[in-house]
């Protein structure tokens, strides 16, 4: 692999807090290395404006190896940028060339308000978790882990719902702001599983119910989540959530 | 004298003993009693659900926007469990035993056998709250091999097995808080212990969100924070994993255990230039199948598919023929560095070696044909066949390797270096998670408790959720159950006010500093003091200097720093300037730590004690004890000793020859 170094421009939506209005601002990098990340690139921004007696730009991260879901840029007009099943920590600056301009903004959705620049305010995905996003089994209740067998294929199907990292990346990609994926995610995780069997009605009217009082609009089959999830979920979780509506729907009256 | 409360009794009874005579809380009482609980990972999740199912109420931190993202999410590899679904003769006996042979004789016995008596029940929880662990075609869960160990006992979900165990115990966690018995704050982050009477009565906590300074009564806390990796800068833990929870402990009391056991991994993708900020990993499961080399000739600038085989130096084969490639971390970490720094390192830096999976996808293929009952196929197709097979077994791992660097593994050996890991030292607790402070517990990976001197893989996840489903639930009890007696305290009690205004004062000095020189910036020179020094390989006179150097940093970051932005408002840079003045604290301690252990043992190596092959040498007559430091004021620490004693096992040295 090649390595070579490039100059950029970035814009960046600067915003104080989550009452004032924001704004892009204009920066240049340089030297910038193609081996490093777009967060170190950041990194290298950030110590320059620290250096300029400015304020740094601020953006969540914490893992920075694609599994904490914690980062959350949209750049170039894509949530977590140009790369497939990726996300921004992961992404790296070989993915751009000398004299690029590079745009930069927070997630953007009524249910992620803004908290400062880059970072947004997630925790509408917890409230959705607390709804019904579990199974209700205290420590100490649990049989032998071998005493119910799960046919593999379905611990499979499950596992890969449960890779969502609850990035939000599905929602910003969303023209509608829909939740509808990463829902869809949690709810097929548990439903496959025959532990999830007794909870499986009342955890999908809450999830959604709660979903809809988050002010996350509703899903118009665009496919933009799945375009964009950096851990590939596919959308016929979502036509599994819709299943498991109607069955829980059509039972409950 | 530390008093370690460990029960009386044979050593496969304690723990039995334990909770059939520990003192209860009943039900109504319970609603009455408030923990608090820092830190919301493995440990501190799992903590905090199976206390609120309890009745408890509790009161949940983390400095993250959900508890979903802390570090123990990261996890790839798996969980140990002594199940022994295999059948091939692993037993709780078995799972203690290999954990304190791979601590290197320098864990707690009764301790270790608690471990490994509730592992099995973390297995059947995880299952029971839809944990999606890997299974075979029976539909019956699936188990892998993991280094140190002769049976097959690790439990897992491809490679993100923390993943998989945090969203359980994150769910049981939000189950709680829906339940109103639990109260989450996320983006908080515990500046400092508020002691009333000797006791631990709660936490002033920081909202990184607003900047405010937030008072919290407990009648105990619960210290879940982590390790303690990033004192070196570059490590493999998330950005945020920091030591300040558990440094506030230290200077209120609480004694810090053998802060220099640090686990150095092997197999981590090497640094690759000065913008480095993190470490990433490679499993530890590579070395089942990879092998290990460097060329024969120094400064070697060829490519390495272009050095001939006859020219390649496997030297963990060669030093170690039982064990070859398989060798404990710390072992292999300090045969590549002892490479590396003979002048046989690879790539650009030349602070790397290979990892190489070209022979195993030729015997993989080759497998594949015999299978297929296929004679007379080209090497090509071999290759290709092997290709898919180390796919399957690797292929997220191989992708990983290839976002970071841009090379495929599939074609070109990885190039890999080893890197700070996971931290054995910690508070110290006794038998009941207690530290020297009462009231005040610590659990997972932020206590000194159950590796020694180093941790077996998969072993951090079970230790945090032993900690936290099994054991706190029963030795809290023991502690609260005096306590019904006591009313919450007002937090407008002095000891409340006088802790505030120790963290806002602090907060304002950092501010008005207003130096030159970054928070980054300290950083990174801190965790070059401590790598070069107090990194894989240690000596006296290098540990002496480094605390010098530490010493001279520490007073240069108190006048020199510069910390943009403002007290009261969201401003990542004062967080982090609160967390490095710590780590600088901690790292003088830590190798004021490793000069006192004048021997060789686990990840802690002193080049003045090893054999004339340089192999480690453990000092048992000199050193068989746990190091617990007091905080006596600045640059001043008392050193106390626990006695380690070995009734049920007989210590001898390790050999992988
Ligand atoms: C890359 C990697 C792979 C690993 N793989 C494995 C594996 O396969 N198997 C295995 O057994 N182990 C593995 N480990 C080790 C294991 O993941 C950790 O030891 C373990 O997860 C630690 O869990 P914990 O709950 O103690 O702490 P953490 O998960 O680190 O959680 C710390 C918590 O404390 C909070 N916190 C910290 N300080 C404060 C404060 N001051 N105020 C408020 N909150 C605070 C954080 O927000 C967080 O919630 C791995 C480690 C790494 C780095
Ligand atoms: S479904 Fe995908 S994009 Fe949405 S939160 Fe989960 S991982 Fe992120
Ligand atoms: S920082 Fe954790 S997923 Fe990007």
């Amino acid at each position: 692999m090649e390595h070579y170094t490039m100059n950029l421009n970035l814009k960046v939506w600067r915003q104080k807090n989550s009452a004032s209005k924001g704004e892009f601002k204009l920066y240049r990098v340089e030297n910038i290395s193609s081996e490093m990340s777009f967060l170190e690139m950041f990194d290298v921004l950030n110590e320059q404006l620290i250096r300029d007696g400015e304020d740094p730009v601020t953006f969540d991260h914490d893992c920075r190896e694609g599994i904490c879901g914690a980062c959350s840029m949209y750049i170039n007009g894509k949530p977590h940028g140009p790369w497939q099943a990726n996300t921004t920590c992961q992404l790296h600056m070989r993915a751009f060339k000398d004299g690029d301009t590079v745009v930069v903004e927070p997630w953007r959705a009524n249910a992620f308000p803004v908290i400062k620049d880059l970072m947004v305010d997630r925790t509408a995905f917890d409230r959705i978790i607390q709804a019904g996003g579990y199974i209700s089994v205290n420590t100490g209740n649990a049989v032998d882990g071998n005493a119910l067998p799960i046919e593999k294929d379905k611990a499979d199907a499950s596992f890969a719902a449960a890779m969502c990292i609850g990035c939000g990346a599905c929602v910003a990609a969303c023209k509608n702001s829909s939740a509808m994926l990463f829902l869809s995610a949690k709810v097929s995780h548990l439903a496959l599983l025959p532990q999830g069997a007794p909870e499986r009605k009342s955890r999908v009217m809450n999830m959604v119910a709660q979903m809809d009082k988050e002010g996350f609009g509703s899903c118009t089959n665009t496919g933009a989540c799945e375009a964009t999830c950096p851990k590939e979920i596919s959308i016929s979780n979502i036509a599994r959530l819709n299943q498991e509506y109607l069955m829980a729907g059509l039972t409950a009256e | 004298m530390l008093n370690a409360k460990i029960p009386a009794g044979p050593l496969e009874s304690k723990w039995t003993d334990y909770k059939g005579h520990c003192k209860l809380v009943n039900p109504a009482n319970k609603r009455k009693l408030e923990v608090i609980i820092v830190g919301t990972g493995l440990a501190g999740a799992s903590a905090a659900a199976s206390l609120g199912e309890l009745g408890y109420k509790v009161k949940a931190f983390c400095f993250q926007d959900s508890p979903r993202r802390a570090h123990s999410i990261a996890a790839q590899g798996g969980i140990n469990a002594a199940k022994n679904y295999q059948n091939d003769g692993d037993s709780v006996f078995r799972l203690f035993y290999d954990t304190i042979k791979g601590g290197d004789y320098r864990a707690r016995e009764a301790n270790v056998h608690r471990l490994a008596e509730v592992s099995t029940n973390i297995i059947d929880q995880c299952v029971a709250q839809g944990v999606p662990f890997a299974r075979e075609y029976g539909g019956l869960l699936s188990n892998r091999s993991f280094g140190g160990t002769q049976v097959q006992r690790t439990f897992y979900a491809a490679g993100q097995t923390g993943q998989q165990l945090l969203i359980g115990a994150y769910q049981a966690l939000e189950r709680q808080v829906a339940l109103g018995n639990v109260k989450m704050y996320s983006r908080h982050e515990m500046l400092e212990i508020v002691k009333i009477d000797g006791k631990a009565r709660g936490i002033i906590a920081r909202d990184l969100v607003s900047g405010e300074l937030e008072r919290h009564f407990g009648h105990a806390v619960l210290l879940c924070s982590g390790g303690y990796g990033n004192v070196f800068y570059l490590s493999t833990n998330a950005m945020g994993s920091n030591v300040t929870a558990a440094w506030k402990a230290h200077r209120q009391g609480a004694l810090f255990s053998n802060p220099c056991f640090t686990q150095i991994h092997p197999t981590c993708i090497p640094v690759s230039g000065d913008h480095q900020s993190k470490l990433t990993l490679m499993s530890e499961s590579l070395r089942n199948d990879g092998r290990i080399w460097v060329p024969k000739k120094q400064n070697d600038t060829r490519k390495a598919t272009d050095i001939p085989e006859e020219e390649r130096d496997y030297y963990l084969e060669r030093r170690y023929p039982a064990f070859g490639n398989l060798v404990p971390r710390d072992v292999a970490s300090r045969a590549a560095k002892e490479r590396c720094d003979a002048g046989y390192g690879v790539g650009s830096s030349k602070q790397a070696v290979y990892l190489d999976y070209a022979s195993a996808i030729e015997r993989y293929g080759r497998t594949e044909a015999n299978k297929q009952g296929r004679n007379n196929v080209s090497l090509e197709e071999i290759i290709a066949m092997g290709k898919e097979v180390v796919k399957e077994k690797y292929g997220n791992l191989f992708d990983m390797y290839e976002k970071i660097t841009g090379e495929n593994p599939y074609e070109v050996p990885m190039r890999i270096y080893p890197a700070v890991h996971y931290t054995m030292g910690g508070l110290w607790v006794d038998y009941e998670l207690q530290t020297t402070v009462p009231g005040l517990y610590a659990l997972g990976e932020a206590n000194f408790s159950d590796h020694g001197a180093n941790r077996l893989g998969a072993s951090a996840l079970m230790q945090g959720l032993a900690d936290g489903y099994f054991v706190i639930p029963y030795t809290i009890g023991n502690y609260l159950a005096d306590e019904i007696y006591s009313k919450a305290i007002a937090t407008d009690h002095p000891a409340f006010a006088e802790a505030e205004k120790a963290v806002s004062d602090r907060i304002n000095q950092l501010m008005n500093i207003r130096g030159k020189q970054s928070v980054e910036s300290f950083h990174k020179r801190l965790g070059k003091i401590m790598w070069d020094k107090c990194g894989m390989a240690r000596n006296e006179e290098g540990l002496k200097q480094a605390i010098q150097e530490i010493q001279a940093l520490k007073k240069e970051f108190w006048s020199d720093v510069r910390i943009p932005g403002e007290i009261n408002g969201m401003n990542p840079e004062l967080d982090k300037a609160n967390r490095v003045a710590d780590f600088i604290e901690l790292g003088e301690l830590m190798c004021i730590d490793a000069l006192n252990r004048n021997e060789s043992c686990g990840g802690h190596f002193r080049e003045e004690s090893q054999t004339e092959e340089g192999e480690a040498m453990r000092d048992d007559a000199n050193f068989m004890y746990v190091a617990a430091w007091e905080f006596k004021g600045e640059h001043q620490w008392e050193l106390h000793k626990e006695a380690l004693n070995y009734d049920v096992i007989k210590p001898s040295q390790r050999n992988y020859k």
